[in-house]
């Protein structure tokens, strides 16, 4: 009996299928035709042709966020690959699994300077959790396989897979088999948490006169929704999200104080401020959550929860630190809280709610709108909310619009909050809303994006057109890159070195030569009606052009240097 | 405060540029490396002598032990370890005096002269960093220091403890 040969270009289309994959994002070129070729003549796998490399990170970057699948991308040697590395750095910056096949020039070019080569294993050191290179046939398979594994397993990540075009060729063929079952003898994370952690965590929790919950991506990327919901009705606690972590808990609960950080609510950051213990689960005290760290909640102890042991005390010392899966550990909590009879004493826990409520009545999620006035960011966020009666899938690019967004839709469930938290990649929103879209047609997908953002991957609106995503794209229009601007405003005394975008494009034209929908929104008074009508077209692509209010600002603002509560609650008001 | 660290990882392609890629990334400090295979040739062990606060020190070990490659990392400054270093140093040895004075020097740190040209010697010594130094600034003493290579130091934890799989 004769063993079936395969080229190394099939034993890559074999692997992704063996693992289950169904899209692959990408971009051919010369050393990866191969592969192209493979994936033509099967069709377990289909291929997503972009527009840019970069979008093709960020479409698999979006499609992992709403599915919880592992994004693979694909791309050519040299421009192809580095194209992806800002799409590489998002999802490390998030920890979203993801895998990036890359090609490279013939090992024996390699080192030559060649037509198309960069290092690009050396080029993404910093951005992945792990890269292989595969130097013989017998490589393919396991190089991916392993890729899969790291990327999905501990706190997830990019993993870059690089494949020489030599080991590619029809020439050079092999037996393929495939271990799906990995073991790795130098990675091993810690899934459960210390029992005497877990004990002391628990009786400091029971012990605590003022706990806030501090809840991040992590419960996200581990579908702990639920048991985080129970968690925090056992404690009775409030509980804020970072911006990674939002829908981790509904946004309408009514122990959710809302977003904490830069751009929290103020009752968050108060309640943070003033705690005397933190239960911070999934979260890994990002600069942008604590402000200045010297003045970091100074009476609290903290219990920090997480998996990977690197963010614990890296910019804020933990007291409890426990290294595992949070959904794990979770569970964990929960049954040692139920062995020490844990009830929260009513009378402390009253008081404690009473001084939350005062800073809840600040109202400090909030902005003023008059009916002749132009049109405010917020509003069409709010408008948005109620016309997908608060279930839709929201991506984001970066600026105020993404602030404005976090404030003002309130996330019933996780992955339906999809945008570049850690990294802050503009032109992020288009391309991952497609990949939402791509995971789930019958919903309602929406990009909220600005003026600024969606022109950094507007090239997508044709992709868009030839694999039929019908997103909604809401621009908050401002002709401004309106964060700079903000910032402009408040610490440059008001100068405007180019932030202010001058010659824009007819969107609603550009839409529309790309095959789409384009509608133009410039009063408050058409807003509702025209924006609902965006949604009730289904099978095509509604780009909504909205021109709002330019000199509007995101608050509430933490005070740079300040306490995490030390905000501005609107111009040149203090908290 | 100089801590020595000892890593046991994947002898495999790319994994000492992982380490020193994450030490330039992170803007932690590197005063010496070395690193060679191990009898069990699938493992490489490394050595790294670098400096930090304690808060530093903490990321550093966690931040290594989270690369794939790394099996295991441990900081042996605060056991009883032991550290070694070697060192070789070419010394002009033109006349009776500095040839006599090289000599008496070298017998002195125990150490050994290897190679010899017209007018120089070539000694080789180890021993930890602080006896390295000594002997150079000795021999700085008495002659002219022409050229001089450090390994860098490689440690081990003293008595039964041992970094393995």
């Amino acid at each position: 009996m004769t063993t079936e040969l395969f080229t190394g270009a099939e034993m890559v289309v074999k692997s992704l299928s063996a693992l289950n994959v169904k899209y692959i994002f990408g971009y051919p070129g010369g050393s990866v035709l191969d592969i192209y070729d493979a994936i033509f003549q099967q069709d377990e796998i289909e291929h997503i042709l972009v527009r840019h490399e970069q979008a093709a990170t960020h479409m698999a970057d979006g499609y992992t966020r709403a599915t919880g699948e592992v994004g693979v991308v694909l791309a050519t040697s040299g421009p192809g690959a580095t194209n992806c590395v800002t799409g590489i750095a998002t999802a490390y910056m998030d920890s979203i699994p993801m895998v990036v096949l890359a090609g490279q020039v013939a090992s024996s070019l390699i080192g030559n300077d060649a037509f198309q080569e960069t290092d690009i294993v050396g080029c993404t050191r910093p951005i992945i959790k792990h890269s292989f290179s595969c130097r013989s046939l017998a490589d393919i398979p396991d190089a991916i396989s392993k890729a899969f594994y790291i990327a999905s397993t501990g706190r997830p990540g990019p993993v870059v897979v690089e494949l020489p075009k030599d080991i590619l060729v029809p020439q050079n063929k092999g037996p393929f088999s495939i271990e799906t079952d990995i073991k790795i003898r130098s990675y091993n994370p810690n899934i459960k948490g210390h029992p005497k952690q877990i004990k002391k965590a628990a009786q400091t929790i029971s012990n605590a006169k003022r706990l806030v919950v501090y809840s991040g991506g992590g419960i996200v990327l581990s579908d702990a929704s639920e048991l985080l919901t129970k968690l925090v009705e056992t404690l009775k606690a409030p509980i804020t999200n970072t911006l990674m972590g939002l829908g981790g808990i509904s946004g309408t609960h009514k122990q959710f104080i809302g977003m904490l950080g830069m751009h929290g609510s103020l009752e968050a950051n108060k309640s943070m401020a003033n705690a005397d213990v933190i239960l911070a689960l999934g979260a890994r005290f990002d600069d942008r959550v604590t402000n200045n760290v010297e003045k970091f909640c100074p009476n609290a102890t903290i219990v920090h929860v997480d998996i990977d042991p690197t963010s614990i005390s890296k910019t804020i010392n933990a007291h409890i630190p426990i290294v595992g899966l949070v959904d794990v550990v979770m569970q964990q909590l929960l049954d040692e809280l139920t062995e020490i009879n844990f009830s929260p004493d009513e009378a402390t826990l009253s008081q404690w709610w009473q001084q939350i409520n005062l800073w809840r009545n600040v109202k400090s999620i909030s902005y003023e709108q008059d009916d002749n006035e132009k049109i405010k960011p917020q509003r069409v966020v709010e408008a948005l909310y109620k016309i997908t009666e608060g279930d839709a899938y929201v991506c984001s690019d970066v600026g105020q619009h993404q602030m404005f967004a976090a404030q003002y839709y309130p996330f019933a469930k996780p992955r339906r909050w999809i945008n570049s938290g850690g990294a802050g990649t503009m032109g992020f929103g288009l391309p991952a809303a497609m990949g939402v879209k791509l995971a789930y047609p019958d919903k309602h997908v929406v990009c909220i994006t600005g003026d600024g953002s969606i022109q950094m991957n507007i090239q997508e609106l044709s992709t868009c057109s030839q694999y039929n995503l019908p997103v909604v794209i809401v621009t908050l229009n401002n002709r401004s890159l309106g964060m700079v601007r903000q910032w402009q405003d408040m610490v440059y005394g008001g100068r405007h070195s180019s932030s202010y975008m001058e010659s824009l494009p007819d969107f609603v034209k550009i839409a529309e030569a790309y095959g789409h929908v384009g509608i133009q929104i410039d009063t408050l008074d058409e807003l509702e009606e025209k924006l609902t009508q965006a949604f009730t077209i289904k099978d095509r692509l509604v780009f909504v052009d909205v021109m709002v209010d330019e000199k509007e600002h995101v608050y509430p603002m933490q005070i740079r240097t300040g306490a995490i509560d030390e905000m501005w609650l609107k111009k040149g008001v203090k908290s | 405060m100089r801590r020595i660290l000892a890593i046991l990882m994947e002898n495999e392609p790319g994994s000492l540029s992982r380490i020193v890629g994450l030490f330039s990334q992170r803007a932690f400090n590197i005063e010496s490396l070395t690193v060679a295979p191990t009898d069990d040739n699938s493992l490489s062990r490394m050595t790294i002598a670098t400096k930090g606060d304690d808060k530093v020190l903490e990321q550093i070990v966690k931040q290594v032990n989270k690369l794939i490659d790394v099996i295991k990392i441990t900081d042996i400054t605060d056991r009883k370890h032991i550290e070694r270093e070697l060192l070789l140093v070419k010394v002009a040895a033109m006349n009776d005096k500095s040839r006599t004075e090289v000599t008496r020097i070298t017998d002195i740190f125990r150490g050994n002269i290897i190679d010899i040209g017209k007018q120089v010697y070539t000694v080789q010594l180890t021993g930890d960093a602080e006896k390295l130094n000594a002997f150079l600034n000795a021999l700085q003493n008495e002659t002219e220091i022409i050229e001089s290579a450090r390994s860098g130091c490689v440690g081990m934890a003293r008595g039964d403890q041992a970094l393995r799989i």
